[in-house]
């Protein structure tokens, strides 16, 4: 959204789906009858939800899929822009009302961003969009010449015929393609006619904006009238209000209400600061009979002790390969290790907020929404209206990696709380601060590995047995039907498909999934932020272990498994990052490939120890994900995946004494700096295979190759993460 | 109270109290919103801008310490910046949401030190943090910048 909608968010949200032209992008300008007189503004529906064209010639394309950084509005609009040969200087994209008929994701039927699968699910879809409009252009051009079809060229938004010599333009032809039926399995360009698609030639969509301030944001919203609330919650998970003491808070200029709402205790007032203020005059007293108590260290204890059989657990299969019950039995050696992983903050920049209106069964949000089929469903049960009642208007969101597509819309619904208490439609701005947002919860949880394998005389599984115990994202949420017999597959996924698990002739992989009041969420990349580690650390302590090369050892293993794509990716890896070759004393390589929501990605760090700590001097790193639409933004994904899968790797944990969180801010919690931060070099395989997704497999390889890095310099083990122990 | 600042060239009146911090009045009194609230605590940086040319966290500044001092936020860049050139050529911004206090940090910089080094660099942005990772491009924009206003 740009700061010129926000006067009238309503009315311009309205106004898309009454079918009236806005045109995208920096400009506003009004409603479409003050732009093209000669059409109807109906018409400019005829592209169908995903396309409007207007007589300026403005290509904007509408992303059912929300920003946050990764691209996904650039990224969907290239492929609408390259089947249409529109004039890429003159594309724009606007974000999409949450409306799950229209703007469904195709493959999981609700309007949700998430699985890195915004391009891979939408590239047929959009892809036909483009090139029906397209064609409906040509057949325009066809009849107003009388030439011809097969004739007309396209490009840049320019329509022509070379052996009359005529001319024209998208926005000319406007009024007699709205008249033409779009076919309805147009003719699909072939690569070789790409102009856009896998080239250099596009740029960021929103670079204009994020780079002159003018993009708006949840926090950036003002509207007439609105007020800004923040909640004390309970310093525990789980605990209840007892009672709160209002007076102190009241008694302040600027503080307007103060009331009871699920999660905590609400304050509203006139601004942010005023709200701050508030807060911290507001005394609350909890009840934490019903609370998590336990410290960190007391949980993954539980963990471990389901793990080892100490206290009963409930398990389930999910990769069950020959017949475990046959191994283990002596004659062969076995190797054992374990990992334990943290719970883990997202810790976006921009803490979570939202805005919401009620009136009575009236009710909008405006904010970073990632999953609005999802909020909508929650709070339309909180307002007491249909799903598809709830209205959304998405904004940019300053990151979310996951934490804004929390399944039980906890801050959405605190928002709604709110706004519906103090009502009359009246624009509310709930904020959480750095500390709210630190320990607010819905965290990737925490894990424990425990692995045991039986080798033969050369060193390689004959049998792998895993046991995986960490709490279920799912379960308990609107989502618990992807629980299936006692497996959430997020939990599991990267140690489930692994490509190993091809190559042994017998696996037992089993987990189990105890609950706490602390609640769990996906963190970019989700099951492979901590499954990459237990499947590629293992490895290459098997490699060593059998004093084999951890290239050679890969490659023995994915020939047995036969796959091809990472015997592809181990040569392509090799042949970028010199493995292999000398490196200067103290420096050493450590090596991961893991494959993430079908995107393989290689990572060959270059490392020393300083101070004891690892220092990482460069990444190389290679992926394939198909076809690239933008192969730059695919190298700006990895480079992000890499330095937020490093921050985690190197520091990041959630520190919890006795059921608090304690490191709520940056000075206690620390993330990668510029002065940590590697060079990455990043290498696209070569692909005309359809895309696949960048947002997250460039996460979860870093920390792995860095343990392996460690091994190979130390001979010693990675056993828990994160690397450096604050 | 009444206080007047100084922002992006102008003299502009505000009433609050003054421990407002700069932060807030920029946002909520004076609707300059590319100035970003972060951590709130002077360690992430989303809300630098200049005070008398040097980058400041405006999330620390109290709104009466402010009266002889000009304040520089990103919307008074005006878009013409050879920084933010070199933002748009090398896409920078992912989320965007940290990017105005990058900017300003990079702008300080390059008016102390117009050639700066690596070292010049990492040291002048570390107190900036960007959480999608855009590190790697900020470093190659500020050099990018550096060289073609030198």
């Amino acid at each position: 959204m740009k700061k010129q909608n926000v006067k009238s968010p309503i009315l311009s949200r309205r106004s898309v789906l009454m079918g009236f032209a806005l045109v995208g992008g920096a400009l506003l300008v009004g409603p479409v009858s003050q732009m093209a007189k000669a059409v109807s503004e109906k018409d400019f529906g005829k592209f169908g939800p995903f396309l409007k064209i207007t007589s300026d010639g403005i290509v904007t394309v509408i992303s059912k899929h929300c920003e946050f950084g990764q691209g996904s509005h650039t990224g969907l609009a290239i492929i609408v822009a390259e089947e249409l040969d529109a004039d890429w200087q003159k594309v724009r994209v606007e974000m999409a009302p949450a409306n799950m008929a229209l703007f469904g994701h195709t493959k999981l039927k609700i309007q949700i961003t998430g699985g890195s699968s915004t391009i891979s699910n939408s590239w047929d879809q959009l892809r036909r969009v483009g090139a029906s409009t397209r064609a409906a252009f040509v057949q325009a051009a066809s009849e107003l010449w009388n030439v011809p079809a097969v004739e007309i060229m396209v490009d840049k938004g320019v329509v022509s015929h070379v052996g009359s010599g005529k001319t024209t333009e998208f926005g000319k032809l406007l009024r007699r393609a709205v008249e033409i039926t779009l076919p309805a399995e147009p003719v699909l360009k072939t690569p070789d006619m790409f102009k856009l698609i896998g080239t250099e030639n596009t740029f960021r969509l929103d670079g204009k904006s994020k780079t002159t301030g003018t993009e708006i944001y949840t926090e950036d919203v003002q509207l007439p009238h609105m007020l800004v609330a923040m909640v004390v919650h309970s310093p525990r998970f789980g605990g209840k209000l007892v009672r709160f003491e209002a007076q102190a808070a009241l008694a302040l200029s600027g503080v307007v209400d103060v009331f009871e709402i699920p999660s905590g205790v609400a304050v509203v007032a006139k601004n942010t600061y005023m709200a701050l203020k508030g807060r911290a005059a507001l005394q609350a007293t909890w009840d934490d009979s019903a609370a998590e108590m336990r410290s960190d260290f007391e949980i993954m204890a539980d963990h471990k002790a389901i793990a080892n059989g100490d206290v009963a657990g409930e398990w389930g299969a999910f990769e069950t390969v020959g017949d475990i019950g046959s191994a283990f039995k002596g004659g062969y050696e076995t190797m054992a290790c374990s990992y334990d992983f943290p719970y883990l903050a997202h810790s976006a920049m921009e803490p979570m907020n939202c805005v919401a209106q009620v009136e009575g069964k009236r009710v909008k949000l405006t904010f970073g929404a990632q999953s609005q089929t999802g909020d909508q469903r929650i709070i339309a049960a909180i307002i007491g209206c249909k799903p598809d009642e709830v209205e959304i208007e998405t904004l940019h969101a300053g990151g979310s990696f996951g934490r804004r597509s929390v399944a039980i819309s906890d801050y959405q619904s605190e928002a709604v709380y709110i706004a519906k208490k103090i009502g009359g439609f009246t624009p509310i701005k709930l904020i959480w601060t750095r500390e709210d947002d630190s320990a607010g919860g819905s965290y990737r949880a925490m894990a424990y590995h425990k692995i045991k394998i039986e080798v033969d005389k050369s060193g390689y599984p004959l049998a792998w047995q895993h046991r995986l115990v960490s709490e279920s994202i799912l379960a308990g949420t609107q989502f618990a039907a992807g629980v299936r017999n006692g497996v959430d597959r997020t939990v599991v996924e990267g140690v489930q498909g692994s490509p190993y698990f091809k190559a042994i002739a017998a696996v037992d992989a089993q987990v189990s999934m105890p609950k706490s009041p602390i609640p769990v969420l996906w963190l970019r990349s989700v099951g492979s932020t901590h499954t990459a580690m237990a499947m590629e650390h293992t490895i290459d302590q098997l490699a060593r272990r059998a004093d084999i090369n951890p290239v050679e050892y890969r490659r023995v293993l994915y020939k047995k498994a036969g796959n091809e794509r990472h015997l592809r990716m181990l040569d392509f890896i090799v042949e970028k990052s010199g493995w292999g070759t000398p490196i200067e004393d103290g420096w050493v390589r450590g090596m991961a490939i893991h494959e993430c929501f079908n995107t393989v990605v290689a990572n060959v760090v270059e490392l020393r120890m300083e101070d004891g700590e690892p220092h990482i001097r460069r990444v190389i790193l290679a992926v394939d994900c198909g076809l690239a639409i933008s192969p730059d933004q695919v190298r700006a994904q990895m480079e992000g995946g890499v330095y937020y899968g490093l921050s985690f790797a190197l520091y990041g944990e959630v520190k919890i004494d006795k059921g608090i969180v304690q490191n709520t801010n940056f000075d206690t919690s620390r993330v990668l700096r510029m002065e940590d931060a590697p060079i990455v070099e990043t290498h696209i395989m070569p692909s005309a295979n359809r895309p696949s997704g960048a947002g997250e497999p460039g996460t979860p390889v870093v920390g792995p190759a860095v343990a392996n890095a460690i091994l190979a310099l130390t001979g010693k083990a990675t056993v828990s993460l994160p690397f450096v122990k604050s | 109270m009444g206080f007047i600042l100084n922002v992006n060239g102008k003299d502009m009146t505000v009433e609050t109290e003054g421990e407002t911090p700069l932060l807030w009045v920029l946002r909520d009194e004076l609707r300059l919103t590319a100035t970003k609230y972060g951590c709130g605590i002077a360690q992430c940086g989303a809300c630098t801008v200049l005070a008398d040319g040097e980058a400041v966290r405006s999330c620390q500044m109290a709104v009466e310490d402010l009266a002889d001092v000009k304040i520089t936020t990103l919307e008074g860049l005006e878009g013409k910046h050879p920084l933010q050139k070199a933002w748009l050529k090398h896409d920078v911004a992912q989320c965007g949401y940290c990017q105005p206090g990058q900017i300003m940090s990079a702008v300080a910089l390059l008016s102390e030190t117009p050639d700066p080094t690596d070292e010049d660099i990492t040291d002048a942005m570390s107190g900036n943090i960007c959480r999608c990772g855009t590190y790697q491009r900020i470093r190659a924009a500020i050099k990018d910048a550096a060289k073609n206003s030198g």
